[in-house]
């Protein structure tokens, strides 16, 4: 692990997940520094996307899940804080595109409302500046009461960015965001995670070693042992991608295997 | 070009085969209309029957239609959706034994969503005339029709709820919301059309049903003037004046008629209301 002088904005101790009896990952411990993009790669299957999902407990979701272990967020365990509040500060976008099925405005306006802002002005200031952070408020200004259906899957992805980015969180979670798009719209996606790297902390799950290589500044391997996923190495993107220290890492990420 | 013979004749058999079917509905609306349109008029709709039918009007059998239909309605429509929402957002899938409970009352639904209505009007009779009771009553006819109504309804607002996404509510989830404002604002509009088509059938099953009513909302063919009076729908009056009444006839089509044209309307109108509700208009 990388010695900072700055403290993690998030960290997990000893995370271990099971599903029913059949064991997910096991003793994950990563620390996540503030403004920056963490990847997390490794082959299909070696838990990243169920780690992802322990981070702002939308492993809930699942039934039959058995977690051990410790996640903190700024120091504090996230299941201690509220759920609600956790998930405003931590938010996620998904691999496929899932914009709400109502107007663009009203897939903006309906989380700010359950967070408790209901002022007419103060929600417009919000919607037009996420939609600016995101590149998106040029092209559906004069169309906000559109449905967010009709548009084109990276402008989905893009309004379902800015549906996180509103709530002003402090960390997004991304899991594959553009293995749903094509090479074009991914690459506005990936400009914008390097932009919003200023403001917010990323961590992003990846297949795409040379995304990873070309925008985090962190990297965390994945990797299948006995059938159990495990995190075998982390370091700087410099680090794990010059000089892996690990053997099945430098197999991964010269693709020898995985 | 035997081909091209071949699938001509299949369209043609497909297109034979899909107006056989229409046919006979076609045959008997205009049936209906032709020997009922004569005697459609503004007097028809609001005076009262006379001569036991034979003459007069329909309006008090049109007043207590629409008050079993209201009654049936207010009760079925919460108690369906409610326990459909329950059943599709709130039952555990966890443990086994829930599973069973689930697969258990889907099939006691199905089983009661077949059942013949007179066996509802029996029910209905003993239960809501006799122990309630409600005696022969507009209140007894709705809340039997609302029986027959909730199995059809709840299976299909359920079977709605559960084809809606499972992205939705996960990043509803994501994003902090409450599980009753996810229900409100997305489940429900998205579940919408299912939910229409159950409104349809229960409400087209339940109005058409002549023995289910007969037992339990009664004969009279007075104005009624609370709910607890005992009222005549359409369709029990298209009955009596059929069979029972000689000369009824003529009135029997224009009552029939009228039962048609209200039928197509209340169609429209659930069918508007949903799409509306489904923010789709």
């Amino acid at each position: 692990m990388p010695t900072n002088s700055i403290s993690p904005i998030l960290q997990t101790q000893n995370l271990s997940l099971c599903y029913g009896k059949k064991p997910a990952f096991e003793n994950i411990n990563l620390a996540i520094l503030p403004n920056s993009i963490t990847a997390l790669i490794g082959p299909s299957g070696c838990g990243k996307t169920s780690f992802l999902n322990c981070l702002n407990r939308l492993i809930e979701l699942t039934p039959k899940y058995q977690l051990s272990g410790e996640v903190l967020l700024d120091g504090e365990d996230i299941h201690r804080i509220n759920v609600v509040n956790l998930r405003r500060r931590v938010g996620m976008l998904f691999q496929k595109p899932n914009p709400f099925p109502l107007s663009i405005i009203k897939n903006l306006e309906f989380p700010l409302r359950e967070h408790g802002i209901k002022q007419r002005q103060q929600i417009d200031e919000i919607i037009e500046s996420s939609l600016q952070q995101v590149g998106l408020w040029q092209e559906v200004k004069d169309r906000l009461q559109s449905s967010a259906l009709s548009l084109s899957g990276g402008q989905q992805q893009r309004l379902c960015l800015a549906r996180a980015i509103a709530l002003q969180p402090e960390i997004l979670l991304m899991d594959e965001p553009c293995s749903a798009l094509d090479p074009i719209s991914s690459e506005v996606i990936e400009d914008l995670m390097l932009h919003l790297r200023n403001q917010y902390t990323l961590i992003v799950v990846t297949h795409n070693l040379s995304q990873a290589r070309r925008i985090a500044d962190q990297v965390a391997v994945f990797w299948v042992k006995d059938q159990i996923g495990r995190l075998i190495e982390s370091g700087t993107t410099v680090q794990i991608f010059e000089s892996p220290q690990h053997s099945l890492t430098n197999a991964y990420i010269s693709g020898r295997k995985g | 070009m035997n081909n091209e013979q071949r699938d001509r004749s299949i369209a043609v058999s497909i297109w034979l085969m899909a107006i056989l079917v229409i046919a006979p509905l076609f045959w008997l609306l205009s049936d209906v209309v032709q020997h009922g349109i004569g005697q459609i008029n503004w007097q028809f709709l609001t005076t009262a029957p006379r001569n036991a039918g034979r003459d007069g009007g329909l309006a008090p059998i049109l007043v207590s239609t629409a008050l079993i239909v209201l009654v049936c309605l207010g009760v079925s429509l919460p108690l369906g959706i409610g326990t459909a929402i329950l059943l599709a957002e709130f039952s555990p899938q966890s443990n086994s034994w829930e599973n069973l409970w689930g697969r258990l009352v889907r099939l006691s639904l199905d089983v009661l969503a077949g059942v013949p209505s007179i066996a509802f009007g029996l029910f209905g009779n003993a239960f809501f005339s006799k122990t309630l009771g409600l005696g022969f009553s507009i209140l007894s006819g709705g809340l039997t029709l609302a029986c027959m109504v909730l199995p059809i309804l709840i299976r299909s607002t359920q079977e709605g709820l559960r084809s809606v996404p499972e992205d939705y509510r996960r990043s509803a989830a994501a994003l902090g919301l409450s599980r009753p404002s996810v229900l409100w604002t997305l489940l429900l509009p998205a579940a919408s059309p299912a939910i229409v088509v159950g409104i349809l059938l229960g409400l087209g099953r339940a109005i058409a049903e002549t023995a289910a009513l007969i037992f339990t909302s009664g004969y009279v063919d007075r104005m009624p003037t609370s709910l607890l009076d005992s009222g005549r729908s359409l369709s029990v009056h298209i009955y009596d004046l059929a069979m029972n009444i000689s000369g009824g006839e003529p009135k029997a089509y224009a009552t029939a008629l009228v039962l048609v044209i209200s039928l197509v309307t209340i169609n429209g109108v659930v069918s508007w209301l949903g799409a509306w509700f489904r923010h789709d208009f």
